[in-house]
């Protein structure tokens, strides 16, 4: 037997297991996870207020109230012009849920724990963000309801409609990273509710989600015109009322890509440092 | 996977550190730390805000790479095997693992879903923590009601649910009431009764008195002594008898009244009056002696006492600082401090 006194210790070797093995792990955690954000999301009225409530509210606000005043060239009016801006819009809000909460479970040491626990590094990212979109495809089904009840149809077809959907799904997800990325840089709950997110608005309103944007100031247009909000709603209505789908497809798809190229990287790096 | 009981496979101490260093920008949290823990037995990492306390804990943890130096846990290398020390560890204490829409019976299976125990076997580990940290009552209301007491038991309970082989508490009682505090201690020493290795952080020494085996001083990232608790009574003096004088020119006649009793110097504030002299182990009796002495003099005192040693006594003894202020500047210190929690 050695002498732990007089010959340094020498670390017991423990072999990983088998790749396919912790692939498997890691989906079982990532479910565990999802589970978890979901059930807290359920009990939590802020939060069914911000992904159910607050997006009706917008519906019918710019439904009813500004509607009249804003004059669009589209079929069945402004309501079918509306709709696809507010579920962009909506996707877009939702991941204020993302960056709450990875800000307070970071600042209470929720994810240190995680952390120190035999877990795939990627588990919880990844299982928020799992959660994350499933609360994204309820909050748009909810909003395209409530769309259809107060007047707006579909006028391209069913499968242009489901592609409408998922591209608006595709959008908050992205969108998501950025705001991820924002909650784990802040790590602050407060200051993230207070002001991380201040940049959606700017982003989402001036955009084309509810008004033409030549109705804009010329130097206003040439960001509104530009920007991916703007390029993923146009995307939108070209699928839901018909019109030129390629450029905008071509558009959206390189902006997302884009924003995912920088944001998810800076995301998981801040995850990696923050503890 | 981390089972009932991981069996260790190494004869070594359950936790070794060797040399650990740790910066974070220009403040050197740790700076060659060496710490041994047997296997069962309670290691108290005793220090005062920003010593490096809760930055050991991470290193041992896996959440924060050494710059330098080795860490082992139970044989298992934490920066080598993360994985194989995660599956041995449990953590609790500043951060929490509760979620507070949850309830306490949730926060609990879903915590044993991550450790992969089936729906039986994590059923009756949440049965069973909730029972043993009485929280029998309270198992389904959500977590957000729980006094603080509550949370930190059931966040205790959370760290427990894969029966790890090693247990880190980093400062498992500041910011408790001190009714909450006696009911935590119960728990850990009844835990420490079932052969569970732990490290537990504090700032208290009462703390430490109360729950560890051996008690390691840690002081700007360096370990300044070790030793069981008495020991490091002993190198504080053990009692300390203190008074007031009223008069306060008299002072130094007190002293000189009370000199014999104490093989050191006794330490006078001479504005406040105050006298503290260090009377090891005999704290009545000498007490006894000094109201003789002072009252053969007539010299009137108020506040007169015996205390057993704090972490102020212990420092000032290890040292030649109080525990509060360092011999850093006051921004460094707090920089330390900070970087030591959330970096």
């Amino acid at each position: 037997m050695r002498d732990a006194l007089t010959e340094p210790l020498v670390a017991v070797e423990v072999g990983r297991p088998p790749a396919y093995q912790q692939v498997r792990s890691a989906v079982a955690d990532i479910a565990t996870l999802t589970r978890r954000e979901l059930l807290i999301w359920l009990r939590n009225p802020a939060f069914i207020f911000f992904t159910i409530i607050q997006p009706v509210m917008f519906v019918l606000l710019f439904r009813y109230v500004f509607g009249g005043a804003i004059p669009v060239k589209v079929r069945g009016g402004y309501v079918n012009f509306l709709m696809p801006g507010i579920i962009a819009q909506s996707a877009a809000f939702a991941s204020f849920g993302t960056a709450i909460a990875l800000a307070r479970q970071l600042q209470r040491g929720v994810i240190d724990r995680f952390r120190a626990m035999p877990m795939a590094r990627s588990a919880v990212l990844l299982g928020r963000l799992s959660a994350d979109t499933m609360r994204l495809v309820v909050t748009v089904l909810v909003i395209l309801a409530v769309g259809y009840a107060v007047g707006f149809r579909f006028q391209n077809g069913f499968v242009a409609g489901v592609l409408m959907v998922l591209l608006a799904i595709v959008f908050g997800v992205v969108i998501c990273t950025i705001s991820g990325f924002v909650g784990l840089a802040i790590k602050d709950e407060e200051s993230v509710g207070s002001f991380g997110l201040v940049w959606l608005f700017p982003l989402t309103f001036v955009s084309a989600a509810f008004v033409p944007i030549q109705s804009m100031p010329g130097w206003l247009q040439a960001f509104a015109k530009n920007q991916p909000v703007t390029t993923v709603i146009d995307e939108m209505r070209a699928l839901a009322l018909g019109g030129p789908l390629g450029l905008h497809a071509w558009q959206s798809a390189l902006w997302l890509a884009g924003i995912a190229a920088v944001f998810v990287p800076l995301a998981v790096r801040a995850y990696r440092r923050a503890t | 996977m981390t089972t009932s009981g991981a069996q260790p496979t190494w004869d070594g101490p359950a936790v070794y550190v060797e040399g650990v260093h740790k910066s974070f920008g220009e403040v050197q949290a740790l700076r060659g730390i060496d710490l041994v823990v047997e296997r069962g037995h309670v290691l108290g990492l005793l220090g005062p805000n920003g010593a490096g306390k809760t930055t050991a804990v991470k290193v041992l943890t896996t959440l924060l790479a050494p710059d330098r130096g080795r860490a082992l846990v139970e044989g298992r290398d934490v920066v080598r095997s993360p994985e194989a020390v995660r599956e041995i560890i449990g953590l609790a204490g500043q951060s929490t693992a509760i979620q507070e829409e949850l309830t306490g019976r949730e926060n609990l299976e879903i915590m044993g879903r991550l450790y992969h125990l089936d729906a039986e076997t994590r059923r009756r580990r949440a049965g069973e923590l909730l029972e043993r940290f009485d929280l029998g009552e309270a198992a389904d209301r959500p977590t957000r009601g729980y006094s603080g007491g509550m949370q930190r038991r059931l966040d205790l309970a959370l760290s427990l649910v894969s029966r790890p082989a090693v247990l880190f508490l980093d400062e498992p009682t500041t910011g408790l009431d001190p009714r909450s505090r006696l009911g935590m201690w119960e728990v850990i020493r009844e835990l420490v009764s079932s052969g569970t290795t732990l490290l537990l952080t504090t700032q208290y020494l009462e703390e430490a008195d109360e729950l560890a085996d051996e008690i390691v001083v840690i002081d700007h990232g360096k370990v300044i002594a070790a030793g069981t608790a008495q020991d490091l009574k002993n190198r504080v003096g053990g009692d300390v008898v203190e008074f007031h004088v009223v008069e306060r020119d008299r002072t130094a006649e007190a002293v000189e009244a009370v000199r014999a009793l104490s093989g050191s110097a006794p330490s006078v504030d001479a504005d406040a009056g105050r006298v503290s002299i260090r009377v090891g182990g005999s704290g009545s009796s000498a007490l006894v002696e000094t109201v003789r002495r002072l009252d053969a003099r007539s010299i009137h005192t108020e506040g007169l006492g015996v205390r057993r040693p704090s972490l102020e006594d212990v420092f000032l003894a290890l040292t030649g600082h109080g525990a509060a202020e360092g011999d850093a500047p006051a921004s460094q210190a707090r920089r330390g401090r900070r970087s030591g929690r959330r970096s």
